[in-house]
């Protein structure tokens, strides 16, 4: 018990995870001294703690033991500019990176770290032009439930050398592991901007996406009717193709976003939720009269959902279109009655994955799909 | 032993007796997939025509205790579809249906025999193309390239297969027929899409597909520069990354790569090159022509000696045409070569490109290098001519020390052909015992009884089931090693 005596410190009010109190918390502060403290952790619950932006995503652990806190595990290990690359230790605030001329282009709320981004495959707006976490994670450091320390992929972008094990930890909400490194492909930082804004219905996303406009996000709000589009490159190309959308939208050519942009449309104590469909489904998404928001132009969206019954209401219009419907956040009454993460094909490999990697269940338990 | 009589009269049941080939002439034909200095006989092939027969053929696999591989149109350069002595090959080049080309959902549906180019072809009247382009385009399938998340001139700006998969019918290790993800992005769960991808044939076999189609660029442009020395193209290619450019492809030829192409199929470059760039952006038109003076600029200021910009198409498939041919086309200038496949941080290129051609004369083989200069996909052509005594060992040992620059300077041992059987034996030089372990984890959870494939990938297997060893011939019985 001599690591865990040293690291760790007895929880307060505010260390808990969806209403459920944790015991302990440490804070370690580099890979070794997290994988000393979860081989001493042996027998207890766990959950890992980012900026906690999203702690309160997924149901609440079946137990909870300990909370890892990754504050400690920040900062910048390695830019190679000329390779497009970063390594970031997983504690580290996105909204802190400072990397030139460059970007990691995953979208984020204020506060957000790097390992809670990649953890529950977060995304925003732009993910329609750069992927998510899942498509610009290359490298990863984690912590095994047993304590060993695991790396996979590497620091090139072009790597097809054993599993790609990052996919696996992206969206496995802590249940594989602690994840303490992360390795990126950064992109250039697009020299000009330009949002197009509109009160366009979402009908018009095939015509933008046919205008060959490249653009990097196209995002819909049902609450205000807009439909606001990012276009980024070259000053020249900016403006050229921002007037050409702006024509084919009647809509208006500004520097600034919309103010719901990238936000969740829900409120702190209602449910949210994430729904995703096939493209030509988006439209059917934005009649079914709920506040959605999001990415028209990936199916992508969330919205904020008046009650269970708009839960399945909502769930059962995606699943029929070939989608998804997950409750990212609920209030503690409603979670608990919810089933919150909605059908999973494929769950039976998942339960064996989750065997594979932590034989006792110790890792997130309850947190994740089908109990798991 | 298995009874393989048995297993054989089963699979003529199940499939229908012509589905199913024990002629060892006929098997012959399948000894080798695109890597061909290994070859073994496979006791049966079984050519299924749907899904529920590929689960059949697994199902009696798994009864029978018999190891199977998968393998579409057999291109693959790493041994990956290397049949099992004692095991079935099943071949999915008869599943080439493409299902569905939805292109109000930015999707098509292809089962795993489709050829990757026909994806494309399908897609361009709705104004979309399949964007992972390997080099073998026009013959390798579908099911190959998501088992080998094989890459191409493109993955720079596009990404690999796995960037480009949303949905997966697999028959699972077990023979259940199992739907991941879809058309719809983001499903609730593991990413088993992104695990299954480029897991080559080791957790189970692809029946169906789902892909991203994209959209087509309005504008392409493609420039050719010539230069001086390899380090001037490096010194270009850095500028132009550096300058914030991601073009759709940035290719180098070295001047051994470029005197094979052009006794192959006279393509013309630049005399007098030592290596020569082939970049090509594609976009908004406005963009690709600001940023296409751009990178004309850069090439002219690291000292190219001559630009070529591409005019039309036809001039256009000209300066890919011996890229593109450049493998065949050492046969030319050489009886036998290694085709390897590394990959460095794109800024060690000068120098890692300079310690090969040491590594080369000190072994007196001749290195010729084509690559992906984008993201530093090195594919150097190691020459050498069996008839000499020796010449083969030296080829396979600079082959090799080539693979331990790429790892000595932070890169990898693969980006595009896979690990197969080939580079097994390179994996603990990449990875520590504990990250191979790890990966194993998730063989254990999709294949137990390790008969998906056995013997890929891994050096040592994890005990789920399968025997440890690392002797080859133990792995592959009735291996022949040419």
């Amino acid at each position: 018990m001599g690591v865990l005596d040293e690291l760790t410190r007895p929880a307060k009010d505010d260390d808990h995870v969806g209403g459920a109190p944790a015991r302990l918390v440490a804070a370690p502060g580099s890979t070794e001294e997290a994988a000393a403290l979860v081989a001493a952790a042996q027998g207890l619950a766990v959950v890992v703690r980012g900026g906690g932006t999203k702690l309160h995503w997924g149901p609440a652990p079946r137990e909870l033991d300990l909370i890892v806190d990754t504050s400690r595990m920040a900062g910048m290990v390695e830019h190679a500019a000329g390779d497009l690359i970063t390594v970031l230790k997983a504690g580290t605030p996105l909204d802190d990176l400072e990397l030139g001329g460059q970007q990691l282009a995953l979208d984020h709320p204020p506060g957000a770290t790097v390992g809670g981004t990649v953890a529950t495959g977060a995304s925003g707006p732009r993910r329609l032009h750069y992927g998510t976490a899942r498509d610009l994670l290359i490298g990863i450091t984690v912590v095994r439930p047993d304590g060993t320390i695991t790396r996979a992929g590497g620091k090139v972008v072009k790597n097809v050398a054993g599993y790609d094990l990052g996919k696996l930890y992206t969206g496995s909400y802590g249940t594989l592991g602690l994840i303490t490194e992360c390795v990126f492909r950064l992109h250039p930082r697009p020299a000009a901007h330009a949002y197009v804004r509109s009160t366009a219905p979402a009908q018009a996303v095939p015509s933008i996406l046919a205008a060959r406009v490249a653009p990097t996000a196209i995002e819909v709000d049902s609450a205000t009717g807009e439909l606001a589009v990012l276009i980024e490159g070259t000053a020249e190309g900016v403006r050229e193709r921002s007037a050409l959308l702006g024509k084919l939208l009647a809509g208006e050519i500004t520097d600034a976003a919309p103010a719901w942009w990238g936000l969740p449309p829900w409120d702190a104590d209602g449910i949210g939720m994430k729904l995703s469909v096939p493209l030509s489904k988006v439209p059917a998404l934005l009649d079914a009269g709920a506040t959605v928001r999001g990415s028209a132009g990936t199916g992508v969206l969330y919205a904020a959902a008046s009650g269970i019954t708009e839960v399945e209401r909502l769930r059962a219009l995606c699943v029929r279109g070939g989608g998804h419907a997950v409750v990212l956040t609920a209030p503690s009454p409603v979670r608990d009655i919810l089933d919150m993460w909605g059908p999973v094909p494929g769950l039976a490999l998942m339960r064996r994955i989750k065997d594979q990697f932590d034989p006792a269940h110790r890792f997130a338990p309850g947190r994740f799909v089908g109990g798991i | 032993m298995a009874d393989i009589d048995a297993l054989i009269r089963r699979l003529r049941s199940e499939l229908g007796a012509e589905q199913v080939i024990t002629d060892r002439q006929e098997l012959r034909t399948y000894e080798c997939d695109g890597l061909a200095h290994y070859k073994v006989v496979p006791a049966v092939v079984a050519l299924p025509h749907t899904a529920t027969q590929v689960a059949a053929v697994v199902k009696a696999c798994v009864a029978a205790g018999v190891p199977y591989v998968a393998r579409g149109s057999g291109t693959g350069l790493s041994g990956g579809a290397l049949p099992h002595a004692e095991g079935v090959l099943i071949v999915t080049a008869q599943m080439r249906r493409i299902v569905e080309v939805a292109p109000a959902d930015e999707r098509a549906v292809v089962e795993p025999g489709v050829i990757n180019l026909q994806v494309t072809k399908a897609s361009a009247p709705h104004g979309y193309y399949y964007a992972p382009d390997p080099s073998s385009q026009q013959i390798c399938s579908i099911g190959g390239n998501v088992a080998e998340n094989s890459g191409g001139a493109h993955c720079l700006k596009y990404g690999f297969t796995t960037n480009h998969v949303t949905g997966l019918q697999i028959v699972a290790p077990d023979g259940d027929l199992v739907r991941l993800g879809g058309r719809a992005l983001d499903p609730p769960g593991y990413d088993l899409v992104g695990a299954f991808v480029g897991s080559e044939g080791t957790l189970g076999i692809a029946t169906e597909v789902t892909v991203k189609l994209t959209r087509l660029p309005e504008s392409v442009r493609t420039l050719l520069a010539a230069f001086g020395s390899i380090d001037r193209a490096g010194a270009a290619t850095s500028a132009i990354i550096g300058a914030g450019v991601v073009p759709a492809a940035i290719e180098m030829m070295d001047a051994l790569a470029i005197e094979a192409a052009e006794a192959a199929v006279a393509c013309g470059y630049p005399p007098g090159a030592a290596a020569v760039l082939i970049v090509e952006l594609d976009g908004p038109a406005a963009e690709v022509e600001a940023q296409f003076e751009q990178v004309t600029g850069l090439c002219e200021a690291n000292g190219a000696f001559e630009i070529r910009t591409a005019a039309d198409e036809a001039e256009r498939a000209l300066f890919w045409k011996g890229r593109k041919s450049a493998f065949a086309a050492v046969g030319r200038i050489s009886p036998d070569y290694i085709v390897q496949d590394g990959v460095i941080p794109r800024t060690a290129l000068p120098e890692v490109l300079r310690r090969i051609s040491e590594v080369a004369e000190a072994h007196g083989v001749r290195v010729a290098n084509v690559f992906h200069a984008g993201d530093g996909n090195l594919h150097p052509l190691v020459l050498f001519d069996a008839r000499n005594a020796g010449e083969a060992d030296r080829a396979e040992t600079v082959s090799g020390a080539i693979i331990d620059l790429c790892i000595e300077y932070g890169g990898s041992i693969t980006g595009e052909h896979g690990v197969g059987m080939d580079k097994s034996k390179y994996m603990p030089r990449m990875f520590g015992p504990d990250d191979l372990e790890t990966m194993q984890l998730v063989r254990c959870a999709f294949d137990p009884l390790t008969l998906s494939n056995p013997g890929k990938i891994f050096p040592t297997p994890r005990l789920c089931g399968e025997k440890p060893g690392s002797d080859l011939r133990e792995r592959f019985p009735g291996v022949e090693v040419f």
